[in-house]
């Protein structure tokens, strides 16, 4: 049996609550997350994705449900010290490497931000010397420390926030849509450095994405994401060959690849949320479908899925 | 090939110098350094600093250049036209008007400067909690600051003139009541806009406190703004105190700032316009110099009017 | 085929405070009528800044374009002023972005955007205007095209807007459509129906379409012709066909190789490109890719490399074309996918131009 890292249960995110144009971000989501693992989180905008991500560290507070972190509730009354520990080994590495680096700070104080905040280091040049091993990890050089970060390319920058992120050596880490603002020839240098580090540190990564190509590679688990709820979670390569719901096989029809023929054969499905044709009272939830394939079906729909898989 | 004679060492396979790729070869450049290139290229805003230079410059050993002083009397020289005795000729109970104008920078400026800083501190504070905690306490605070707002500005002057008695403390107080209010919702509107862009978000899950966010990373990000805010103040504030002085109820003589003379000398300009035109001349180019500087600071400062 | 667009030897040029900038350094390519150009690179690579001096939306100064012809119809466009630029823009040549959030004015009804390109190009009556508008609308594929008309840009969706967007360029029957990264914004989903209208919009209305995108997948959607642009340059340039089943370019490869595929199930690191992009205020000497490329020869850091010409249609820019060089075979992810493909030549030819 392998270990749960994190586990969330029936996650609720509403915004305006009791307002009429309340928004049910994230609604009734659970799934777990094992330790070493990489869950990728796929959807179009607007599904709930990076909310699912910030309410699991906290930046929001759920508004229903349970985040579980090595069987430790994340969000209920803490002190000052244990919310501390808590931020320490968890952290996330964000989208807009252009909005994630505060422009009036040198890259060395950006980094050691983690560092200053938990007191990791004794003096100031114990300080920079975490701060220059940081830079090495992440494939950069001494002599970036003392610049700013408008002077560094869009790749260099995500490197700088995931060496932030390192810095307080964390065991989990949101990597919320980091590749989806960087060129094609920076994204693999990306992926592949966090999963260089994933091997080094025994990392975990919830990693949250709409390229579903990345996603697949980098994920042994994709979890996909329509309108706040979570319609089907499964290993990546059984995702991709046996797309269950109906929207994750509009989604995967939908991806773009690199290869002329293949594009002038493409077969898209659309998807209609009318298909289902739940009716009223009907129990609509995750299955388990297949050992690991869960899916968001009626019990019809799940007899039906267990006959033809 | 005959384009390329003798060059069959040349195609040998060296692969990649990644490491060199990596480096940066231009030279750091801060926001600051960079404001600063900016601002330069602006003439008026450069020229503007330039007086500003030789104002303070003046104000500082103005009254020390002319053997006058500015408050002795000299009554069998009154009322002389500039000459080489006195270069901006004397007032009606013979005052060197030189040394007077000088004194007066002084007053003006340190009035200035010192309710534009009031304002600040007290704009930050107000502005930054009110935009960082949101919600309800952001609600309160902004509404005490909309009352404050409204009530009218001269007749809060004047209730405190008369409480406290006129002066230098009362004029800078009366300022200050209310002109923070400005900076705060400044302050306020940027902390609203930068407190959930991605770098604040990693600064609180890595458990940073509500203060370092506010001090390290709000407030540094919202420098340009306050700080063309604030040169703005200035102006206003030297103004404002002009205004007052000339309605009789600024400072009490023999202290002289701008507003005071002009004050007095408005009554003799038909003979003696020198009187009148020395002070009138320099608050105009003081808040000219002022206002150039902010208008080149805000292009110089947001990134988005960089050309 | 005949020729819509010729580039000639376009070189753009920015003065920053961090020095002189070239964006563009020598750049020949041409549309023919009809077909649909994909140019591909990173950004920085001056795709953008190509396609923003064809419609001299370049801000003159700090830019410039130093050298060059754009050639529309034969007509030279470089030395036009603005003036005339307003006539040949919208009419002949039209661009949709890629941001459909705020590339539409808020305050204007749908509707109204639309004529007002109508009105400003053709001699019609205001109502005819308003028919084309519905048209327009239903041609982009939006449902209900009489109520849409008269709603504003909040009451579409992102997808809706770029349908607007793309109503809008197709507003004056432009013979030229510049598309600029028009999908990017967009999910997958709704990114593939906007593929699809284009495709379609192309056939129906018959504009040559400059398609600007990163994503090598659309490119292989989208795309008759594909060039690749990597520091200000294009360093291949062919039939779709030709790029991805017979790429020559080491750029090209480590685009190709640096993409996972859906099929494989692959174990091991993707092949990324190392470093980042060159700075442009003083470009390397030579190949400005060498100092990325694993295959980089010692000419490349010496001498900038000729265009070679492996078909009719393909050309790439780099010295591993050169009967001196040594055989090098892509990298496998490359490999796997190649083909011949009939009417590559023998042997690679050194040319001045394309």
């Amino acid at each position: 049996m392998k270990e749960k890292l994190i586990e969330v249960k029936g996650l609720k995110q509403y915004f305006n609550i009791g307002s009429p144009n309340e928004v049910r971000a994230v609604d009734d989501v659970s799934f777990d997350i094992y330790k070493g693992e990489t869950l990728g989180l796929v959807g179009e905008s607007g599904c709930g994705k990076s909310t699912t991500g910030r309410t699991i560290i906290r930046l929001y507070d759920a508004t229903d449900g349970e985040v579980l972190f090595k069987g430790e509730d994340v969000h209920g009354k803490k002190s000052k010290k244990a919310l501390k520990e808590f931020n320490r080994k968890m952290q996330m590495i964000f989208q807009d490497p252009y909005a994630s680096l505060n422009p009036r700070m040198k890259v060395a104080d950006i980094i050691a931000e983690g560092i200053d905040i938990h007191g990791l280091a004794k003096s100031k040049k114990e300080r920079m010397e975490k701060v220059y091993k940081l830079l090495e990890t992440v494939g950069l050089n001494r002599e970036h420390a003392n610049r700013y970060p408008h002077e560094f390319s869009g790749g260099q920058r995500q490197r700088l926030g995931i060496a932030r992120a390192l810095a307080v050596e964390p065991d989990f880490i949101i990597a919320d849509e980091p590749i989806s603002a960087l060129d094609v020839s920076i994204q693999a240098q990306v992926v592949n450095l966090m999963q260089q580090l994933q091997k080094e540190k025994g990392l975990t990564y919830l990693f949250i994405a709409h390229d579903l190509s990345m996603v697949k590679y980098i994920s042994d688990r994709i979890g996909v994401m329509y309108f706040g709820k979570l319609v089907e979670l499964a290993p990546s390569s059984v995702l991709y060959q046996k797309p269950l719901h109906p929207y994750t096989q509009s989604l995967l029809s939908a991806i773009p690849l690199p290869d002329p023929d293949y594009e002038r054969n493409r077969v898209r499905k659309t998807y209609d949320p009318a298909v289902h044709n739940y009716a009223a009272g009907e129990e609509v939830k995750m299955r388990e479908v297949a050992p690991g394939h869960w899916v968001y079906c009626s019990e019809k729909e799940f007899q039906q899925h267990k006959a033809t898989y | 090939m005959s384009a390329l004679p003798n060059k069959k060492d040349k195609f040998v396979v060296v692969g990649s110098q990644a490491d060199h790729a990596e480096k940066i070869n231009k030279p750091s450049l801060s926001f600051w350094k960079e404001a600063w290139l900016h601002f330069k290229k602006n003439k008026l805003a450069m020229f503007g600093a330039l007086l500003l230079i030789v104002l303070i410059t003046m104000a500082a050993i103005g009254p020390h250049i002319v053997k006058y002083d500015y408050a002795t009397n000299d009554l069998m020289n009154s009322n002389q036209p500039p000459s080489k005795e006195h270069w901006f000729g004397t007032d009606d109970l013979g005052r060197d008007v030189f040394a007077r104008t000088w004194e007066g920078a002084r007053i003006s400026l340190f009035i200035g400067i010192a309710a534009a800083l009031i304002d600040l501190a007290i704009g930050i504070i107000w502005g930054g909690i009110a935009g960082y905690k949101g919600g309800r306490v952001d609600e309160i605070m902004m509404r005490i600051a909309d009352i404050l707002y409204g009530i009218p500005n001269l007749l809060m002057i004047i209730i405190l003139m008369v409480v406290l008695g006129q002066g230098l403390g009362t004029m800078i107080l009366a300022m200050t009541i209310t002109g923070w209010i400005g900076m705060a919702r400044i302050v306020r509107g940027q902390v609203l806009q930068l407190k959930t862009q991605e770098f604040v978000l990693a600064s609180r899950t890595l458990g940073a406190d509500s203060r370092r966010i506010l001090f390290k990373h709000l407030i540094p990000n919202s420098m340009g703004p306050i700080l063309v805010t604030l040169t703005l103040t200035i102006p206003t504030a030297i103004f404002t105190e002009a205004f007052l002085s000339f309605l009789g109820l600024g400072l009490n003589p023999p202290l002289a700032s701008w507003g005071t003379m002009a004050s007095d000398g408005l009554p003799a300009l038909e003979y003696f316009p020198w009187r009148l035109f020395f002070p009138a001349t320099f608050i105009c180019l003081t808040i000219f110099a002022f206002n150039v500087i902010g208008d080149g600071l805000r292009d110089a400062l947001d990134p988005r009017l960089r050309k | 085929m005949e020729k819509l667009l010729e580039v000639k030897n376009l070189e753009v040029g920015f003065q920053t405070y961090g020095g002189y900038v070239q964006a563009v350094r020598g750049v020949s390519f041409d549309v023919n009528r009809g077909e649909t150009l994909a140019i591909v690179g990173e950004s920085g690579s001056g795709k953008s800044v190509t396609t923003q001096a064809i419609m001299k939306l370049i801000p003159m100064p700090p830019g410039e374009i130093r050298n060059g012809q754009i050639l529309l119809d034969g007509e030279d466009l470089v030395p036009k002023t603005s003036k005339q630029m307003e006539k040949i823009l919208g009419q002949d040549v039209s661009m949709i972005f890629q941001d459909p959030m705020t590339s539409l004015n808020p305050t204007m009804r749908v509707g109204a955007q639309i004529t007002e390109v109508i009105l400003k190009h053709n001699n019609v009556s205001k109502e005819t205007a308003n028919k084309k508008a519905i048209e327009l609308l239903e041609l982009v594929g939006i449902p209900r095209a009489e109520e849409r008309v008269r709603q504003y840009p909040h009451q579409f969706s992102g997808g809706m807007r770029q349908r607007v967007m793309i109503a809008i360029a197709l507003a004056a029957n432009p013979k030229l459509l510049i598309a600029d990264e028009p999908t990017t914004a967009l999910d997958v989903t709704i990114q593939a129906q906007i593929l699809e209208l284009m495709k379609s919009i192309k056939k129906e209305v018959g504009s040559s379409i400059i398609f600007i995108t990163h994503d090598l997948g659309v490119v292989a959607n989208v795309a008759d012709r594909v060039a690749v642009m990597y520091a200000g340059q294009i360093v291949e340039i062919g039939t779709v066909d030709e790029i991805f089943y017979d790429p020559r370019h080491p750029y090209t490869w480590g685009l190709m190789a640096s993409m996972p595929s859906l099929e494989t199930v692959d174990e091991g690191q993707l092949e990324a490109i190392p470093g980042t992009p060159p700075d442009l205020t003083n470009p390397p000497k030579g190949d400005a890719f060498a100092p990325r490329n694993p295959y980089a020869l010692q000419i490349d850091y010496e001498e900038e490399p000729p265009m070679f010409q492996v078909s009719p249609t393909h050309f790439a820019k780099t010295w591993l074309l050169h009967p001196e060089a040594p055989r090098i075979d892509p990298p496998e992810a490359v490999l796997k996918n190649r083909r011949k493909l009939a009417g590559t030549f023998e042997k690679p030819v050194m040319v001045m131009e394309v």
